[in-house]
């Protein structure tokens, strides 16, 4: 069987690569809305915090003999809790001043941190095994499904989906949104939004820790694997509208497949399609396709 | 007047460089309802939002019962037991009418229940997961009352309550505000609205330059009429 004379296989492949690098792209987008939130500064060192994360992973395994099942909350949570600590002491003394140094802040942060880990590893990257429980294939009739690859989809949806729920159906999450609308009123009304800033932070950085670890078995962990993404990433919250929890989780799966197609009938475009979209996006609708307009 | 639950001693606030309180002072009891009178600009807001914490430069004392709050953060402040209904209503729009009823936390026991708020306002319940600022000017008005009310707070800082309003809804809020002072709570109300004011206030506070220049008991207001519509220029 053949797709506009693409063999069904070869377009399924595509379609299914696509669809893991957007599982990627949905989650730091993810994070990268929600700091971009409450902290109004475009988290620069998000690609670099992803790649901390697969190193942690591959650290937890390679010193302490801490597996990966393990490492997927361990990661995060270590991560999370150095993204509180930066929160704290660098980028809160910003907060009162434009917006623009919380951002030459974060980017200084990810050439720190991409630097420091080439220093020590280099780039030619690590290898971290698949766990034993994800190894093998689903034969899927036309094509096979690496069984991997197909727990990143499963994962990453499942975390989207309970960051979209906490965000809109409960009371923190909404306690967030007004956050994210008028802080001081709702500081105003005894609660603590510094401090709800700091955790929002934390949680932002732990989802790309998670996305890392996901990586890891799939791209070697390699220090330089998050410069390599996060543009991409940046745009697709561009294109999902600055801010948008939904439009993160959406535009990050969508473009992710949008780029897997192209590759599938037009290879030459697949490294540039998410920002051809962009560009279309930002004249069409300035706001993103989920944001709101100003 | 009775025990002051409220005490502002020289107060005085920035916005950058920009000096606007130039030493406010004045006293709410418990119970009462006290306003807050003057022309656009004489810095009525700035002494809510000075007295909540939300404006970072400010020197002087305010206390409320025996708790000196002018170190404190605006959350602090809250917690403490001071409600806020700001002038431009801060009803959210990224949250529907009951998350932005809910959102509030209680500060201390004896806030109204959610079914009493009900009550008062039933437009709420009525229209609960619409998106809070679908509501019309009124309900929205209505909404920022109602949500202070659930926490417990004992005094509530309303800022121009009425402004843009039409009558009707004029008056029903000049009801509810009745109603809370029999229920105990006691109120700072700003106002440009004098004819409100002087229906629903136990003493008024004219201000102008960042300052209290005239007080004025309820008994003393009609003898003062002429007074008080100079100061406001109505
Ligand atoms: N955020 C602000 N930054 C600078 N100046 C302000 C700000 N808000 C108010 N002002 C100024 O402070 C003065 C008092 O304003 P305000 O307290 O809002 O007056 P009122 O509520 O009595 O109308 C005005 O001169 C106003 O221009
Ligand atoms: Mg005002």
């Amino acid at each position: 069987m053949a797709f506009f004379d693409i063999p069904l296989p070869v377009f399924m492949g595509q379609l299914l690569i696509g669809l893991i690098n957007g599982a990627f792209y949905a989650v730091l987008s993810l994070g990268l809305a929600l700091i971009f939130g409450l902290l109004n500064i475009v988290n620069f060192a998000h690609g670099a915090l992803y790649m901390v994360g697969a190193f942690v992973a591959f650290l937890l395994l390679d010193i302490a003999g801490i597996g990966y099942w393990p490492a997927l909350l361990l990661a995060p949570v270590i991560v999370g809790l150095f993204g509180i600590v930066i929160e704290r002491l660098l980028l809160r003394p910003l907060a009162e001043l434009d917006h623009l140094y919380g951002l030459l802040l974060t980017f200084g942060l990810a050439l720190l941190l991409e630097g420091a880990f080439r220093h020590f590893y280099g780039v030619s990257g690590e290898r971290y095994a698949i766990p034993d429980a994800l190894q093998g294939v689903f034969n899927l009739g036309f094509m096979f499904l690496p069984v991997y690859r197909a727990w990143v989809i499963v994962a990453s949806l499942i975390v989207c989906i309970a960051t979209w729920l906490l965000i809109e159906k409960t009371r923190l999450g909404a306690t967030m949104r007004a956050a994210v609308e008028n802080a001081d009123l709702v500081r105003a009304f005894g609660v603590n939004v510094p401090l709800l800033v700091t955790v929002t932070y934390g949680f932002g950085v732990a989802l790309a820790a998670f996305a890392g670890v996901l990586a890891a078995p799939i791209y070697s962990v390699n220090p330089l694997m998050g410069s390599n993404i996060i543009i991409v990433v940046f745009a697709i919250v561009v294109i999902g509208g600055l801010g948008s929890i939904k439009g993160a989780i959406v535009s990050g799966f969508l473009l992710g497949v949008c780029e897997g197609l192209t590759r599938v009938f037009w290879p030459e475009a697949s490294n540039i399609v998410i920002f051809v979209v962009m560009a279309i996006v930002l004249i069409v609708r300035p706001a993103g396709l989920f944001g709101k307009a100003a | 007047m009775t025990e002051s639950l409220l005490s502002v001693e020289g107060l005085e606030a920035w916005y950058d460089e920009s000096h606007i309180l130039h030493g406010m002072n004045f006293t709410v009891g418990k119970g009462e309802i006290v306003t807050l009178l003057g022309r656009n600009g004489a810095g009525k807001t700035t002494t809510m939002r000075s007295i909540m914490g939300l404006v970072r430069k400010r020197t002087g004392s305010v206390r409320f019962g025996a708790v000196e709050t002018i170190g404190l953060s605006a959350n602090q402040i809250a917690r403490a037991g001071i409600a806020f209904c700001p002038e431009e209503r801060g009803i959210f729009s990224s949250l529907t009418v009951k998350e932005n009823l809910m959102l509030p936390p209680v500060v201390a026991e004896g806030g109204m229940s959610v079914e009493r708020v009900y009550e008062l306002f039933p437009i709420l319940k009525a229209r609960g997961a619409s998106q809070g600022t679908k509501l019309s000017g009124g309900e929205q008005q209505m909404l920022a009352i109602a949500r202070i009310l659930r926490t417990g707070a004992h005094l509530l800082l309303l800022d121009e309550p009425t402004e843009g309003l039409a009558p009707v809804i004029v008056e029903q809020i000049g009801q509810i505000i009745e109603k809370l002072k029999e229920e105990g709570f006691t109120i700072l109300l700003v106002e440009q609205n004098f004819r409100f004011a002087e229906a629903v206030g136990d003493r008024h506070h004219i201000v102008e330059h960042g300052q209290v220049i005239d007080s004025f008991e309820r008994h003393e207001v009609e003898a003062n009429r002429e007074k008080i519509t100079g100061y406001l220029g109505v």
